[in-house]
This record gives structure tokens, C-alpha cells and sequence, in this order.
């Protein structure tokens, strides 16, 4: 399915490219090279998870941010920002106290990667979806499309840059888990969609009373890179009920699939009309 | 037919391009105006709080924060602004399209209004982005983000404005006094119109299209994935009550510019302008009620978002749609420019809700701009009136062309 939104939008761009004058080749590239079911993913388990915070402060000296100085408090959201790309926060529960990560979902299908004007937000072949300075513009139409609300941006910069979770693409294309899941003990586990998607199946059959038998991630948002498991419901951990599970870029396909037709038809309907209602005397008339 | 492209008019036979240029540049008439005394000011305010921007980051000028990215310089200055331009294509549409003369004499001033518009709006665009000398990347080079609505948006924008340059050139070439460019120009007009009319239809509605993807940060009220249509059917009316509201305020201060025979035809524009205005408003207000009544949120209207909607729909809507009825009917021109004014109104408030007051509207900080953006943004609309008070004293756009131009043919 996402194959095919891919050729779709490929499509689109050449189409639009071409009637623009622009050369086609300059359409987007990399998108068809691999298929989705490669993609690299974490599993969160928050049933484990103990909120010790070592993930957060690995990630912040990793990419070079102010280590964090606040604990996760029950009442208390804490939200990722310019300079935490990854946070821990604490539920009051049915089920007593559970910690919930928050950070970038790397979705299979970024709202944010659709909205960029300059393929900045990239979801690349091996699942991360990351950001690119040289690219970016700074127009924050990602943040504005983003419904998990995870691209933070530099206000305070006269350079500004676009600050998420990147999933550690530098250390993946090296072979190397993410620094938060090296730092972790169980609560967060790297591979592929299928691994994660197997493992948290094996976690929920083995200990059915520690987990509710779903997966977030797993269709939210049309499917993500993260994936939650957890002993409640995903409302009780602050999750937004309004998110869909259905893909956000799909939402601006029939709009984006008219541009074509709206360029060949317009125009025809326009010069039709025009010649329609010209008259032997408007030959002797000014365009100006 | 010998003349060269470049100047040489009668008046400025003796002189050097050059120093035609120079003379043209230099203030026409007493510029101690009332409007002068309060622009100028304000401009240099602007120009100063751009500066700051610049040297020291968005944070200190703006209030825009990380829940709601978009503030007024995209909100107000793009998003309301360009439906504000949209009596370009509306009237252009008239008069190279369907040949309806009698607009011919307020087509050239909306294009160059249009124009304008475009050129100031990007340039709220630029101040607005963090990294803007990256602005290039969508245009050229292999960052072509073609799946995004923002991408096809950015692309129209840009060959819109050339579009609407080709479209009033031919003024350019009757103020320099260039007959061959004059009628080279002239004929690239017909084929600029349908372009431009092309790209109207899809950027209008493209704005709208923007916050298709963010429609649940939208209050359900304003959001629905009819924005696009919506944009683009509001546009007709925004940009034909602007052109009553420049129009009115043209007339008066331009008054020596516009021959007698077009002072007395533009009393009957007006009305036909407000009949448009009323159709369209009506065919509008249709759309906005069918997706009311299918998005079913008739609890949602007793909420104080429910009743800023009612305000908005009737008071903005409705209201004006019944003046503008009853003014053509009447031909009462007056109501007509009260009727234009709150349509203008309810515009600005349409777009700044989808953009800013519904969006996020349940976040726990709000945004309110900074008095320095809305200074900015003051100030970017008075340059824009500068620069187009300087152009209509200087070529023909309210005036007639002169009479060697009048006889060219396309």
C-alpha cells in the first residue's frame, strides 16, 4: 500500500514537473528502493520500564544536549523540546503508576516527511525518519503536520534547526543499536517492524497479566517505527485519542491527485470560452 | 515601429535611461501627508524589529512557539493576504475570458494589486522562515518535495507572480514608452491570464489544503476536507470586496488620474462587482452549512467556539452577503463599501481562525502575537501601499494609456 502512494506521489511529480517545465528527473528519488517491512523499529515496553531516565540522558550527550534536570512526576507532563528529544513522563493509572517515552514515532508514513516542501524530513529506507540542516528551510509546516506534535524548533537560533529523535541514524547505518535502547535494560528493544511486532506478541502470550493485548503503533497513524506496549489503554498514557489510524499523508491525496487534471482541464475550459465569445469586433481589441 | 525596447519616450527624448530612472524615482507632489507622517514611522519601527529578527532569532520578535508554529506573519500576511488577491483572477477572468469591457478600465490597478500582494506576502515568508537563504531548495537543485501540499503552493506562488508581471507589463512598456516591447507584451497577455487563472484556482485552494493533514489540531468547526474548496470559492469575494475597498479609496486619492468617463462607469462597476460578491457569498455560505450539517456538530455551537463560529458565519457571512444584495439592488454605493469592509473583516477572521485561533485551540498556552509582529506586519502592508502609490503616479494603471498604445493590437 505504501508502494503504491509512493509510485502515486512519484507520479504526481512528474506529471506536475513535466507540465511546470521542470525536468522530471528531478522528482523524488530513493523512495522505492526497499520495502517497508525492513524498516527498523524500537519496542517501548512500559510495563518494564522504571522511568530511571538513563535513556534520556544518554540521548541528550549523545547529540549534544543539556543533560535533563527534572524526574518524572505523576500529574506533571513534561514534553519534548529543543532541547530534550526524548522524555519520560509519569501516568497515575487503573493500574497503579506506569511511565510512557515520548519521542519521534518514525512513522511508516511521516505526515511530517509529506509536508516538506525540500525533503528535509526524510523517512529513510531503514526506517528512522531524520532531518537534514542542508535541506531545510525552516518554514515548520512539519511541525504544523506532525500529529504527534514531535519536530521542535530553534526560536531562540539565528540558525536555526529543527530538533527529534533521529533514532540514531548515524549509528544504524553503522551497524549500531539507538544509544537508548544500548543504555536500557528490557524496556526498549531494536529490530526490524516484524522482530518487534513478534516480540511483543511473545511478551504479551507469556505474561498476559502484565500487558492489555494491543500494540500501539502497530495501525496509529497508519503504523509507526515505535511501537508501545503497555498494561492500559493508550488514553491512560496521555496518548491523543484524536489521532487516527489511518495514514496522515492519504489525507492530501485527492487534493495533490487533481493537480493534474485541474492543469489540463482549466486551461482547455479557459481558452474554450475565450474563443467561444469572440466576436469579429473584439479583434480590434486591447490586451493590456 | 522603429523605437527600441528600451526608453525613449517623447518627454525623455533628451535625457539618458538613466536619468529618466532618476527623475522617476524622486517623490512626486508634498510629501508631508498625514498618511506619510504616520507611515514612515511605523515602517522604520518595522524595518528596525526586522533587523533584531534577523541578528537574533525568531524568539525575540515573535511569540510563535512550539504548539502553534504559524503566527501572524503566515496566518495574516499569506494566508488572508493572498485571498485578498484573489480579485486578480477574478476580474481577469472577466474581462480576457468572458470580454466583459466595462471592467476594463480596474483590471490593470487589481493585477498590480495582486502583484504586489504576491511580492509582499513572500516577503512575510521569508522573515517567517528560519533558514531562508535555503528558500531556493524547493525551486531548484534535487529537493524537490513534490508530495507536499506547501511544495505545489511555493511553485504557484512563484510562477504566479510572473504570470501577473507579463499580465501588467504592457503598463510598463507605455510608461517607458516602448512600443515594440508595448506590443510584444501585449500579446503575451491572454496566455499569462489563463495560466494565472490556472494557478489560482490551485494555490487558493492549496492554502486551504495546507491543514488538511493537521485537521485534528482544528477545531472540528473549521476543519473538514472541504478547507480547500472553501478557500477557493471565499477567494472570489476577498478579492472582489478588496477591489470595491481599494477602489473607494483610488477614487479619492487618485481623483485627477481617472478620466470623468471612468469616474461615472465606476459607480455601475461597484454594483456589478456586489452582485458577484452576493452570488458568491451565497454559494459559499451553501457549502459552509452542507458541511456543517455533515460533520454534524450541532452540540459543538453552544460552546464559546460554537458561538465565535455563529459570529463569524452571520455576522461576517451573511450579513454582508444581504447588504451587497440589497445595495445592487438598490445601487446604493455606499452599503456596497460598508458591505466590502466586512467582508474584508470576516476574511481576516475566517483564515486566522483555521490558521491561528482554532488551530491548537485547546493547548494550554495560546498564542497571541507580539506587538512587534503586528508592527512588522503593519509595516509590510505600507510598503506595499508605498510602492503602489508610486507606480499608479507614474504609469498608466488608473490613468488612460496613452494614445499610441491604445491602438495596439494583440
Amino acid at each position: 500500500m505504501t508502494i503504491d502512494r509512493r509510485k502515486f506521489f512519484k507520479s504526481i511529480a512528474i506529471t506536475s514537473m513535466s507540465i511546470i517545465g521542470v525536468r522530471a528527473s528531478g522528482a523524488p528519488k530513493a523512495e522505492t528502493d526497499e520495502h517497508d517491512s525492513e524498516f527498523y523499529g524500537i519496542l517501548y515496553d512500559s510495563s518494564i520500564c522504571i522511568g530511571c531516565q538513563a535513556c534520556e540522558k544518554a540521548c541528550a550527550k549523545a547529540h549534544g544536549l543539556p543533560e535533563p534536570t527534572d524526574k518524572p512526576e505523576k500529574g506533571i507532563l513534561r514534553k519534548t523540546s529543543e532541547n530534550q528529544r526524548c522524555v519520560i513522563n509519569s501516568y497515575e493509572t487503573s493500574q497503579g503508576e506506569v511511565y510512557v517515552r515520548n519521542q519521534c514515532m518514525h512513522c511508516d508514513e511521516p505526515a511530517c516527511a509529506a509536508a516538506c516542501l525540500t525533503q528535509a524530513m526524510y523517512k529513510t529506507k531503514e526506517g528512522p525518519v531524520i532531518w537534514r540542516e542542508n535541506k531545510c528551510m525552516g518554514c515548520r509546516y512539519c511541525m504544523i503536520s506532525c500529529p504527534f506534535d514531535v519536530p521542535k524548533f530553534e526560536y531562540g537560533s539565528t540558525n536555526p534547526k529543527i530538533q527529534k529523535c533521529d533514532m540514531c541514524y548515524d549509528r544504524i547505518i553503522e551497524g549500531k543499536k539507538p544509544v537508548c535502547v544500548e543504555t536500557c535494560g528490557d524496556a526498549l528493544f531494536f529490530g526490524t517492524r516484524q522482530e518487534l511486532l513478534t516480540e511483543a506478541r511473545r511478551r504479551i502470550t507469556e505474561i498476559p497479566e502484565l500487558y492489555l493485548d494491543s500494540i500501539y503503533g502497530k495501525e496509529v497513524a497508519g503504523g509507526t517505527g515505535y511501537l508501545y506496549l503497555a498494561p492500559v489503554t493508550p488514553d491512560e498514557l496521555g496518548f491523543d485519542k484524536r489521532i487516527q489510524d489511518s495514514s496522515y499523508p492519504a489525507l492530501t491525496k485527492s487534493f495533490l491527485y487533481s493537480v493534474p487534471s485541474v492543469f489540463i482541464l482549466v486551461p482547455t475550459l479557459l481558452l474554450g470560452i475565450h474563443e467561444a465569445t469572440k466576436s469579429k469586433k473584439t479583434k480590434d481589441e486591447n490586451y493590456d | 515601429m522603429t523605437s527600441p525596447i528600451l526608453p525613449i519616450s517623447k518627454a525623455t527624448r533628451n535625457q539618458s535611461s538613466w536619468q529618466f530612472l532618476m527623475s522617476e524615482l524622486k517623490p512626486r507632489g508634498k510629501w508631508l501627508t498625514p498618511f506619510n507622517l504616520i507611515s514612515i514611522p511605523i515602517i522604520l519601527a518595522g524595518v528596525v524589529l526586522i533587523i533584531i529578527r534577523f541578528t537574533q532569532g525568531l524568539e525575540s520578535v515573535s511569540n510563535v512557539n512550539q504548539e502553534i508554529p504559524w503566527g501572524l506573519w503566515k496566518g495574516f500576511n499569506v494566508v488572508t493576504g493572498v485571498a485578498f488577491a484573489g480579485g486578480a483572477y477574478v476580474l481577469t477572468f472577466i474581462v480576457y475570458i468572458l470580454k466583459v469591457d466595462k471592467f476594463h478600465s480596474i483590471v490593470r490597478v487589481t493585477v498590480l494589486n495582486g502583484f504586489l500582494a504576491y511580492l509582499f506576502y513572500a516577503g512575510a515568508l521569508v522573515l517567517d522562515l528560519g533558514k531562508p537563504w535555503n528558500i531556493f531548495n524547493p525551486i531548484i537543485g534535487n529537493s524537490f518535495g513534490a508530495s507536499s501540499v506547501l511544495f505545489l503552493v511555493a511553485w504557484h506562488f512563484l510562477l504566479y507572480i510572473v504570470a501577473q508581471l507579463i499580465e501588467f507589463s504592457p503598463a510598463i512598456a507605455e510608461w517607458l514608452g516602448s512600443r515594440r516591447a508595448h506590443k510584444l507584451l501585449s500579446g503575451l497577455t491572454l496566455g499569462a491570464v489563463i495560466f494565472g487563472i490556472t494557478l489560482s484556482t490551485l494555490h487558493q485552494s492549496g492554502l486551504g489544503a495546507l491543514f488538511l493533514m493537521a485537521s485534528q489540531k482544528i477545531h472540528p468547526l473549521w476543519s473538514n476536507e472541504f478547507i480547500p474548496i472553501l478557500f477557493l470559492v471565499s477567494s472570489v469575494f476577498a478579492g472582489l470586496s478588496m477591489v470595491i475597498f481599494e477602489g473607494s479609496i483610488s477614487q479619492r486619492v487618485f481623483f485627477q488620474k481617472i478620466s470623468p468617463k471612468n469616474h461615472e462607469a465606476r459607480n455601475n462597476l461597484v454594483q456589478s462587482l456586489s452582485k458577484i460578491c452576493a452570488f458568491s457569498m451565497f454559494a459559499y455560505l451553501a457549502m459552509q452549512f452542507l458541511v456543517f450539517i455533515h460533520g454534524q456538530h450541532w452540540n459543538l455551537l453552544n460552546t464559546p467556539m460554537g458561538y465565535w463560529f455563529l459570529l463569524e458565519m452571520l455576522g461576517f457571512v451573511l450579513l454582508p452577503m444581504a447588504l451587497f444584495f440589497y445595495a445592487s439592488r438598490t445601487s446604493n454605493i455606499l452599503l456596497s463599501r460598508i458591505a466590502a469592509i466586512i467582508t474584508i473583516l470576516g476574511i481576516i477572521l475566517n483564515r486566522l481562525n483555521v490558521s491561528i485561533i482554532a488551530f491548537r485551540w485547546d493547548a494550554a498556552t495560546h498564542y497571541i502575537p507580539s506587538w512587534m509582529e503586528v508592527v512588522v506586519s503593519v509595516s509590510i502592508i505600507l510598503i506595499q501601499i508605498w510602492i503602489f502609490r508610486w507606480v499608479i503616479s507614474r504609469m498608466p494603471v488608473l490613468s488612460e494609456s496613452p494614445r499610441w498604445a491604445q491602438h495596439t493590437k494583440p
